[in-house]
Formats: C-alpha cells, structure tokens, sequence
C-alpha cells in the first residue's frame, strides 16, 4: 500500500500542471456555455433552466475532481464519506423546503 | 515534532497520510455546505416575491457577471499554480501565486461590493423586498467567506516570508486554503447559475 501511497501522492492526491489547467478549460467551457445558452434565447425557458442546471452539475463536479481532488482512493475514503452525507443532508433539506413552502402557498393562496 | 521537520524529510519518516487536521477542515467546509445549501432554500422559496420591486431581470447585469465568473475562475487556477509550487518548495513562487490570487478575489469583491452599491443607491436595497433580502444574504455570505480568504491569503504570505523551508505544518495550511478557495468557488457556480442566470431567462 505505502508504494501506491507514493504514486498517488505525485500524481492525483494534489494534482499537477497539467490537471489543472485542464480543469481551468473545462471550467470555461463550462461557464461560458452557461452564459450563451441564457443570452442567446433559443431555448424556452424550461429548457434553458435544465440546460444550465446540467452544466453547473458537470462544472461542480470538474472542480471537485481537479481542484480539491476528490478520488476514490483509500486515503479519500472519509472525506468522500462526510461528502455524500452532506450532499444527502442538503438535497433532503432543500426538498423539504421547496415541497413543504409550496404547499403552505397553495394552501393560503399567498401566491 | 513533525512540525519541525521539512517536506520530504517527512516523507522519508513516514509515507504521505491524509492528516486529520485537514480532515477536521474538510468537515467544516461540509458544514459551511449546509449554511449555503439553507441559503439556497430561502432564496428559492422568495425568489419571485418582488413586493411591486423590481425583479432580477431588471437589476442583474450579464458583462458584470461574467467578469466577476472570470475572476474567480482565474483566481482557482493561479492558487493551484500556488500550491504546485510549495509542493516543489519554491516559496518566493508560492508567494508571487498567492498575490496574484489575492488581487483577483480583490477584484472580485471589489465588482460585488460596487454592484450592492449600485442597487443600494437605487432603491433596491436588501429591505425592498423578500427576494431582494434573499439575494443580499445569500451573495453577501458568498462575499464574506472569499474577504475571509484573502485575510487568510495575506496571512500566509506574511508566513512564508519568514521560512526558509515549507514544513508539514505550512503545507496543510496551504492545503487547507486550497480547498476554502476551490470551495467558494463552486458556491459561486450555484450563485450564478440560480441566482444571477435563471433569473434573467
């Protein structure tokens, strides 16, 4: 393990030149795609909102890989761990909100 | 004792171990996760109750924004450059990288901090209206956590003027920067998606 261990630590443990500048196009690419979909008016807005909800996911993740290297090695494993707790932690939280808000709305016609 | 000890002679001791200092740190931007993720709900639970104010179509500026995208954006890459360079112990590089980095989230800031200006002045300040307060809370708390940062990157460049080597100590607290910058980042990602973005479709 300690020979891995030493790999992994001049590669992907905190990354090198190159991965980062390929995170840093990526994220342009990402972000100005972003921008020209909501600027060019092509798409309804239902689809523009998807668009962009499916390139700000892509871009979250680019920056995870690259920039805080987030991996799937052993030494990684807790970080990812507390890492999906809170990702489930939100995603129930903000559900929650959404779905209980928009019911009170109905429910007293403040809308 | 491993403070005292230098980079690669570190290494030599005892092979590369993901240190719980830097763990404890992770888990607090996990918390700070949770903040944003609240603030993210109140924003889209009052972000169409306008109270006859205006709306975000009328207030956001798309050149404003991107240049403000830019800067962070730049501003992840300039510190990885950073960090690339303290893993090889050229601190006067570290140093350069991390004022490069500082002056763009100062940047940064400084474009945010006129945009508030700006809608103050207006009449569209955070006590016009729900969404507006929203707004203010949710991007102002983005805000202070990169005015944070850039106390903290001032703090260690003053640090690492005063070493000749980068120890272990040094270099989690440079770790641990790292991953606060990259961070707010990806917050800022979601800030402009959903607040600046969906609101001018």
């Amino acid at each position: 393990m300690s020979n891995d261990h030493s790999a992994a630590h001049e590669g992907s443990s905190h990354g090198n030149a190159t991965s980062y500048i390929i995170g840093f196009v990526l994220a342009v690419i990402l972000t100005a795609a972003a921008f020209m979909v909501v600027m060019g008016h092509s798409l309804s807005p239902s689809a523009t909102l998807m668009a962009i909800t499916v390139l700000a996911a892509i871009q979250v993740v680019v920056h995870l890989i690259f920039f805080l290297h987030m991996s799937t090695t052993a030494e990684q494993a807790w970080n990812n761990k507390v890492f999906l707790f809170t990702l489930g932690f939100v995603a129930i939280f903000f559900v929650g909100t959404m779905f209980i808000m928009d019911n009170t709305a109905a429910h007293m016609m403040s809308r | 004792m491993a403070h005292d000890t230098t980079l690669s002679d570190a290494h030599a001791e005892h092979e590369h171990h993901e240190l719980p200092t830097v763990f404890g740190f992770w888990v607090y931007l996990m918390t700070d996760c949770i903040i944003f993720g609240s603030l993210f709900a109140v924003f889209a639970v009052l972000r169409n109750q306008f109270a006859g104010g205006p709306t975000g179509k009328e207030l956001f500026e798309i050149s404003g924004l991107a240049l403000e995208t830019a800067l962070l954006l730049i501003s992840s890459i300039t510190y990885g450059f950073g960090m690339i360079a303290a893993h090889k112990g050229q601190i006067k590089s570290v140093q350069m990288w991390l004022a490069v980095t500082f002056l763009l989230g100062l940047g940064f800031v400084f474009l945010e901090l006129r945009e508030f200006a700006h809608m103050i002045a207006d009449g569209a300040g955070p006590d016009r209206s729900a969404f507006l307060s929203a707004f203010f809370t949710l991007v102002s708390t983005h805000g202070l956590h990169v005015s944070c940062g850039l106390v903290w990157l001032v703090v260690m460049i003053i640090q690492l003027s005063g070493v000749s080597a980068i120890n272990e100590r040094m270099m989690n607290k440079l770790t641990m920067l790292s991953l606060f910058w990259h961070f707010l980042d990806i917050v800022w990602i979601c800030v402009f998606t959903y607040v600046y973005l969906a609101s001018m479709i």
